[in-house]
């Protein structure tokens, strides 16, 4: 098996047990990151954690990357899990990005700080 | 050999899988503020890169071909969509990414058991999180494009429902998912198994959406949103893929989060939602209110609108879906320029629930150039509403009835509201006398201080523009 696997026997805990720490520490994560969110920037965020969601689109890539003698019926639904993962991280973050965008501070502001480089409407 | 240089090992794909979602927790993080908001999701997608990247060079390559046009596909199809869709249309392009997210999930469930021979030799921890990820992704595919056709108008955004019949067979259809679902993990089944997980799982994702009215969209679509993002999750267990846990798991806590704080903004719990409310079986609720109605509706024009707003001191504007609907954002923005040329101080004022989606108002807004320090979240908007001299609202209904304050009958009532009856006088531009969403009646059409200016919102707002330059 692979080092990191190795490792993690020695100490006698099985991947799942530490996946599942992980997932547990995850909820935590996005509990806490989410609570600070202002409503009006809800709508952003939905759209940014949609896209996030994409990371789907690893679940294709490695199937199909490591599966060596798929057969047909199987790479076509790959193939779709590919396209529409993709869709869901391309896009997502595409329109994450415009949205933002009109929520940045205005050129017409005259107190635009630093980044200024924003709204190029 | 190349397997076990570094870049091609399982630590190497181990650390640039912390590396990528770090960058998801720090970049969401900064969409905590507007001025931080772009460069946190863009550094959630230098994260999702790294992500990607990391994936194809760990694994051996197979499929090469299929890989690359995949990918280029999912960008052909998804960039211009991302970029041409009208912010109006948003929450009909956010149902629409989330729901084939769902769908990929679903799909790489199934090629892995069909890859193993119906999970044969499987540990059967992993077949649990594989079905769990085919069920609820399922249900998320399709529950999402129901939304999506709902709020896109290619099916009524009425809620449509089976009506006694609806309980016992979603009850019945979700029991032969997992019946499949339970069969899969007990032993290795044929095919047809899955697909028929695949399949009821669906239905019952189109049943629990369609007897869903359009007000509950928001609250619908963050939770199809949370569930996408735990199928995700469990499909990463599945998989071993930490990146997916972690970014999985997190959309799964924030969504469920969102989902709960738009509920309770409602006054409603997720379940109600669910089960199809006010935004559901309008029919008897709207018969009933619809005699208590019976006070008179003043009506009034532009230009007198523009007289009473041009010698006020605070403005304050209530978006609602209505405003979406007739795309009248930079009108209203036109408006609030001319009243503030005449020294009138302007404001929003946004319900958390106002339009089809959380924080839609806010969207359109900042689309037409509002400054973000002139938009005021319900509380604030609420303590300033005694000191307003002109409420104007645009297209909201359901949000300002004051029923939610005064009538323990009335099915929104607990509902927290914009008291725009506090404000010195109201009015109302509205295409009709129709109730709203939720389809019961406003008392606030009659309330002595509102006059009801009807037409098109954008071409009312229009008009009361040209005549405060006339002023």
């Amino acid at each position: 098996m692979t080092p990191l696997a190795v490792y993690i026997s020695i100490s006698g805990v099985s991947p799942l047990v530490t996946n599942l720490a992980i997932l547990v520490l995850a909820g935590f994560v996005g509990y806490a990151v989410i609570s600070k969110v202002p409503n009006t920037l809800h709508t952003p965020l939905m759209s940014g954690t949609n896209a996030i969601h994409g990371i789907v689109v690893l679940g294709g890539l490695v199937l199909l990357a490591t599966g060596a003698d798929l057969d047909t019926g199987s790479k076509i639904i790959l193939f779709v899990a590919l396209v529409f993962g993709a869709i869901n991280v391309v896009g997502g973050f595409v329109v994450t990005d415009r949205m933002l965008e009109m929520f940045k501070p205005k050129k017409d502001k005259p107190k635009d700080d630093g980044d200024a480089k924003g709204g190029d409407a | 050999m190349i397997a076990n240089s570094f870049i091609f090992g399982a630590n190497f794909k181990a650390i640039m899988y912390i590396v990528a979602f770090s960058l998801f927790i720090y970049g969401l993080s900064g969409l905590t503020g507007p001025k931080t908001a772009v460069r946190g999701n863009r550094i959630a997608a230098v994260g999702m890169v790294i992500a990607v990247i990391t994936t194809v060079l760990v694994n051996p390559i197979n499929n090469v071909g299929l890989i690359v046009v995949g990918l280029l596909i999912g960008a052909i199809v998804g960039v211009p969509a991302a970029r041409r869709v009208k912010m109006t249309a948003m929450p009909q392009m956010v149902a629409l990414f989330n729901g084939v997210g769902g769908g990929a999930v679903a799909l790489v469930s199934w090629a892995e058991f069909r890859d193993s021979a119906g999970f044969h030799f499987t540990p059967t921890y992993i077949v649990i999180f594989s079905v769990f990820s085919a069920l609820v992704g399922s249900v998320s595919f399709w529950g999402s494009n129901i939304a999506f056709g709902k709020l896109q108008e290619l099916i009524s955004g009425k809620p449509i429902s089976l009506g006694k019949l609806q309980l016992p067979i979603q009850a019945i259809v979700g029991l032969i998912a997992l019946a499949c679902a339970t069969a899969i993990v007990a032993e290795p089944q044929d095919e047809i198994v899955m697909i028929g997980l695949l399949v009821s799982a669906g239905v019952f994702g189109v049943l629990l959406v369609l007897p869903i009215g359009g007000a509950d969209m928001p609250v619908v679509i963050s939770l199809l949103n949370a569930f996408t993002g735990l199928a995700a999750a469990a499909a990463g267990i599945a998989l071993e893929n930490q990146a997916m846990i972690v970014a999985g798991m997190i959309v799964g806590a924030s969504g469920t989060i969102l989902t709960q704080q738009m509920a309770i903004a409602m006054n409603r719990t997720i379940t109600s939602v669910i089960v199809g409310g006010f935004g559901g079986g309008g029919e008897v609720v709207a018969a009933g209110a619809t005699g208590a109605g019976g006070g008179t509706v003043r009506s009034t024009s532009a230009a007198d609108v523009a007289i009473q707003m041009a010698f006020a001191r605070l403005v304050v504007v209530v978006p609602g879906y209505g405003m979406a609907v007739s795309q009248a954002q930079h009108a209203v923005r036109e408006m609030a320029k001319a009243l503030e040329a005449k020294g009138v101080e302007v404001q929003y004022a946004i319900h958390p629930v106002a339009g089809r989606m959380p924080g839609h108002m806010n969207v359109l807004l900042a689309e037409a150039d509002v400054p973000y320090e002139q938009l005021k979240e319900m509380d604030d908007a609420n303590s300033d509403f005694p000191r307003t001299d002109v409420a104007i609202v645009i297209g909201a209904n359901d949000v300002t009835n004051p029923d939610a304050r005064n009538d323990p009958n009335s099915p929104i009532y607990g509902m927290p509201i914009l008291n725009v009856d506090d404000s010195a006088s109201v009015i109302v531009l509205k295409r009709s006398m129709s109730s709203g969403y939720a389809g019961i009646d406003n008392p606030l059409f009659v309330n002595p201080k509102t006059q009801m200016l009807f037409g098109d919102a954008k071409a009312s707002v229009a008009n009361i523009t040209s005549e405060l330059h006339e002023l």
